[in-house]
């Protein structure tokens, strides 16, 4: 190990810094308000050296020797750093600050745990952040229980027997998801003889042209579809999705916000990363493999969502729809044109931001209704039109981006994602996204319609918190700034992905 | 800079509604009427300015660089086409703040959505980049979803989930079909793909132009609408409140018209003759049904509603006159069309307005409970008059020149078919004057004697109205050479 390797980590020590100093001052009884500011301290510190790298990979300025061109290997080879890295922790490293930010006055109801609470989501934090970032396959699995085993005692946080349901059921599928992972895993470890994703790739490609390998190519294919099926737990994509809505209802709000968005952002980061640098001689249809799951996931999460009373619930079955519309950018990338250009991975990656800006906001805005109404059924929503004006505005906003309808974000990437497709010869699931988009109009829209529609119930105006409201903000007018200004983040996207395929 | 003020002054006009005004109704009411009256004012400057001898594209608003990467383009232009549809949304937009002044409720919420429906719908007709058209479009749908079911009546909230269902069904359509045609002639520029240059691109697209013809022609044919995607439209028409039932008949309906001969015709000109029969037939049986079922109706919005079912298949019968034989081809059927669009919107706003001020006095539509209005009302009976006369195309109103240069112009292609179209004439002759008669004239009825004549503010909406279809029924060149100069401009590619 080197000083280089340790700068190559910055982002990522900076963040368990913060989370060690965050229960450091738990223990010696800190107020709450230290305890948050020492935790979000260590995410600005890894966002700081997040934008410090990607200029010293542009060659803008120098701070280590070694640190220049597309892509840096460290750590013997295990961890990888270029943009495309570096990406996934700007968005992972985001997210959780505004996780944290609007977990403030949730955190009251635990009062004496909360340092654990944001030690425990920066350390999952770090582990999506290394997620992005592994170049070996080792290094990914324990990447990707590092970013899961915090969450399950996140999601069983709030105490009671939902909550302790959630985090059961959370820990044993994901136990069972992480074990056909490293099924495939070793399977593919077989197969290739390696672990390091550039080497399987050429041994495969030497594979297929030597045709000797002593289980035949069909291990290889099994090896990789177990692999598929484990990453697919961790974006919830059907038929993986079982865990998800009980999960979502029972974790508290502001760890289903990080889990829809961090967690599905670094499952999508680890698959691109995989498939297309390893798998991608495998002479199996991938698009068509990804393009199933895709039509699957927005049909089943849509469906599956107009029946939902309960508003979190409702956001579990549209996030699974939304793995949907992402994996139909996949099988774009997937299928390349016929002169070997690879179409739309730089749409994953602006999708997956749009994603979780709108994401965060509507349940942002869910927490901070919620706490007023005491209450997450839709029915509880109503009137907030008028007895939470912005509140009800924010949330709008953010449905709205999740149907897609402009001038948002939802709306630009759901064009760019299509756009992919239909590049991609997929027009079939484009028009089944398309028609998807308005089945979800239908549920998205009642919430709508129950704010602003229906009478006001009566219930209790709690005291506002500034940071909460803060972050509903900064987020609903990420969504529509984002939705009419989407170039600096499809710029830095496009940047991401350079070199990558 | 002209296009941009018209298009995004009313939603600056929405934002101080919504944000600096204060609770005040009257003051509320008196900014949105400024604002009607600037942005009508400002859409008369671009109909003024656009030059009819000249043609193409005028008073472009560029920026290239929104996104470079998929070239979408901040790109506003008007054409022979759109200029007039400007200033019908201009017209009407204003005629339908006049009819909202006596909303009591939620006001400042109500016009802010008004007039964001406004400026999408400018927007819809001067946007000449495909995913920004795509985006006005769409934006349309939140104000109206709200209009609708806030202030309507009846099943409002069913009516306005069912307009927006319809929709957004028929967008996801239009989607797919303008990333066709953007990866497959990689431009946005709709200026560029119904030009000549277009045409060579777009003939060779990544799916069959059959499909993306249809694919369009879905989206647009809902809005229209056409029999039978047209079953929204009673509903929503009905129980929107009435200044929004003149903006959804009065110009809502036109961005169906107008994105059929822009894009379908324009852009796909050899499959849109080859579809002309079909169109036709789409559109008779539009006209005959959409007449049969308004003579059945009592309820005096619906009727008006349903009736629009019916003119609106005027349009698409012009549209169809595209498949006449080269030596017959004129650009008399388009612009009948267009012009038709123009007089519906007029027209059928003024009808609206005039059963809204009915309703508002005698608390009932139901036309068998009406009648001898005329004597207590007489200002509001020669507007209703007026109105009902130029919807059954009587000489001297707007209605009459649109639906003769449609049958001139449809004849030489489908005579068959043209012929029938006309007994859609003689049905709305019966309809307008038996309601006419039902709820205007006969006996003064005992009930009715407490009702007032229509105030000033009232009589706004309705002289302008009226003003705008006796000047067009005296004289249509005003608006119809300026429809020509649109329509031959894309004549040409009907050529042999």
């Amino acid at each position: 190990m080197s000083g280089q390797d340790l700068y190559l980590l910055s982002p990522e020590l900076c963040v368990v810094t913060g989370g060690v100093l965050a229960l450091i001052a738990g223990m010696l009884n800190a107020r709450r308000g230290v305890v948050t500011a020492l935790g979000l301290a260590g995410l600005a510190g890894a966002l700081l050296f997040t934008v410090l790298l990607w200029g010293e990979l542009d060659g803008r300025w120098s701070v280590c020797e070694g640190v220049h061109g597309d892509s840096v290997t460290g750590f013997y080879g295990a961890m990888q750093l270029d943009r495309f890295a570096l990406f996934m922790k700007g968005v992972v490293v985001i997210a959780a600050g505004l996780v944290l930010l609007a977990s403030y006055g949730y955190t009251q109801r635990f009062a004496v745990r909360s340092a654990e609470f944001n030690a425990l989501v920066l350390l999952s934090a770090v582990g999506m952040m290394l997620l992005g970032a592994g170049r070996e396959l080792i290094t990914l699995y324990v990447a990707l229980e590092l970013s899961t085993l915090p969450l399950v005692a996140l999601a069983a946080f709030s105490g009671g027997q939902r909550a302790s349901e959630a985090g059961l059921k959370y820990l044993v599928l994901g136990a069972v998801a992480s074990a056909v992972l490293l099924y495939g895993m070793a399977l593919t470890f077989g197969y290739t003889g390696s672990t390091v994703l550039e080497t399987m790739a050429r041994s495969v490609g030497d594979a297929a042209a030597e045709g000797t390998r002593p289980f035949g190519v069909q291990v290889l294919v099994i090896g990789v579809v177990m692999m598929v099926a484990g990453f697919g737990f961790k974006v919830a994509a059907v038929p993986f999705h079982g865990w998800i809505p009980d999960v979502y209802e029972g974790a508290p709000t502001p760890i289903t916000a990080f889990l829809s968005i961090a967690s599905k952002a670094a499952g999508f980061a680890v698959v691109m990363r995989v498939f297309f640098t390893a798998f991608e001689p495998v002479e199996v249809d991938w698009a068509l493999l990804f393009a199933a799951i895709a039509a699957a996931s927005m049909t089943f999460g849509n469906l599956a969502a107009m029946a939902q009373s309960n508003i979190k619930r409702l956001l579990a079955y549209s996030t699974i729809a939304h793995a949907g519309y992402l994996l139909v950018g996949l099988a774009a990338v997937a299928s390349r044109t016929p002169d070997g250009v690879t179409i739309g991975p730089e749409t994953v990656l602006f999708y997956l931001a749009g994603y979780a800006v709108t994401n965060l906001a509507a349940f942002f805005a869910v927490i901070a209704i919620a706490d007023r109404t005491g209450n997450e059924s839709i029915a509880s929503f109503s009137g907030m039109g008028r007895r939470a004006p912005w509140l009800a505005a924010a949330l709008t906003v953010a449905l709205l981006s999740l149907t897609g309808i402009p001038p948002t974000v939802g709306f630009m990437a759901k064009l760019f994602v299509f756009g992919a497709a239909i590049k991609a010869d997929l027009a079939w699931l484009v028009a089944l996204g398309a028609v998807n988009s308005v089945l979800s109009a239908y549920y998205y829209l009642r919430v709508v319609r129950a704010m602003y529609l229906a009478d006001p119930v009566e219930g209790e105006q709690p005291s506002r918190v500034i940071p909460l409201d803060l972050s509903v903000a900064v987020t609903a007018v990420a969504v529509v700034v984002l939705g009419l200004w989407p170039q600096p983040v499809f710029r830095a996207a496009e940047r991401a992905v350079e070199g990558l395929f | 800079m002209l296009l941009t003020a018209t298009v995004f002054l009313p939603l600056a006009g929405a934002a101080v509604v919504l944000l600096l005004l204060g609770d005040n109704a009257r003051r509320v009411r008196l900014f949105a009427a400024a604002v009607g009256i600037a942005d009508f004012l400002l859409a008369l400057l671009v109909f003024t300015r656009y030059d009819r001898n000249e043609g193409g594209f005028q008073l472009v608003d560029k920026f290239d660089a929104w996104i470079p990467q998929l070239d979408i383009q901040y790109h506003l232009a008007v054409d022979g086409l759109s200029a007039p549809l400007v200033l019908l949304t201009g017209l009407l937009g204003l005629a339908a703040i006049y009819g909202s002044w006596s909303i009591a409720t939620r006001h400042r919420e109500y016009f802010a959505w008004l007039l964001t429906l406004q400026a999408a719908v400018m927007g819809v007709f001067t946007a000449q980049d495909f995913v920004l058209f795509f985006i006005f479009w769409e934006l349309e749908l939140i104000p109206m979803f709200f209009l609708i079911s806030i202030w309507g009546s009846g099943r409002k909230e069913h009516s306005a989930m069912k307009f927006l269902l319809f929709t957004f069904t028929g967008s996801a359509f239009m989607l797919v079909g303008l990333l066709t045609v953007y990866f497959s002639t990689d431009t946005f520029n709709m200026t560029y793909l119904v030009g000549m240059e277009g045409q060579a691109l777009l003939a060779d697209l990544l799916l069959p132009s059959q499909l993306v013809f249809a694919f369009f022609f879905i989206a647009f044919a809902v809005k229209l609408p056409i029999f039978p995607l047209h079953t929204w439209l009673p509903d929503a028409h009905t129980d929107a409140p009435t200044a929004v039932s003149v903006m959804l008949a009065g110009v809502l309906l036109k961005m169906g018209g107008y994105g059929l001969i822009r894009v379908n015709v324009s852009m796909f000109p050899e499959v849109a003759s080859g579809a002309a029969t079909a169109l036709a037939i789409l559109a008779v049986i539009s006209i005959l049904y959409g007449a049969f079922v308004t003579f059945r109706q009592t309820d005096l919005k619906r009727l008006v509603a349903n009736s629009s079912i019916s003119h609106m298949g005027f349009v698409l019968l012009g549209v169809s006159s595209v498949g006449a034989t080269a030596e017959h081809l004129s650009p008399v059927g388009l612009t009948g069309a267009s012009m038709q669009m123009f007089s519906h919107g007029a027209v059928t706003g003024l009808l609206f307005v005039m059963v809204g001020v009915v309703y508002d006095k005698a608390h009932t539509r139901h036309i068998p409970d009406l009648g001898g209005l005329a004597g207590r009302m007489p200002f509001a009976a020669v507007a209703f008059m007026v109105a009902g006369l130029a919807s059954l195309g009587l000489p001297a109103t707007s209605g009459f020149a649109a639906e003769v240069l449609v049958f001139l112009g449809t004849f030489p292609a489908h005579g068959v078919l043209t012929a029938l179209a006309t007994v859609g004439v003689l049905m709305a002759a019966g309809y307008v004057l038996w309601t006419l008669q039902r709820s205007l004239f006969g006996p003064p009825r005992e009930r009715w004697a407490h009702l007032t004549d229509v105030s000033v503010v009232e009589a706004v909406a309705p002289l302008l109205l009226m003003a705008a279809i006796l000047i067009l029924g005296v004289y249509p060149a005003l608006v119809t050479d300026v429809f020509t100069s649109g329509v031959n401009d894309l004549l040409p590619r009907f050529g042999p």
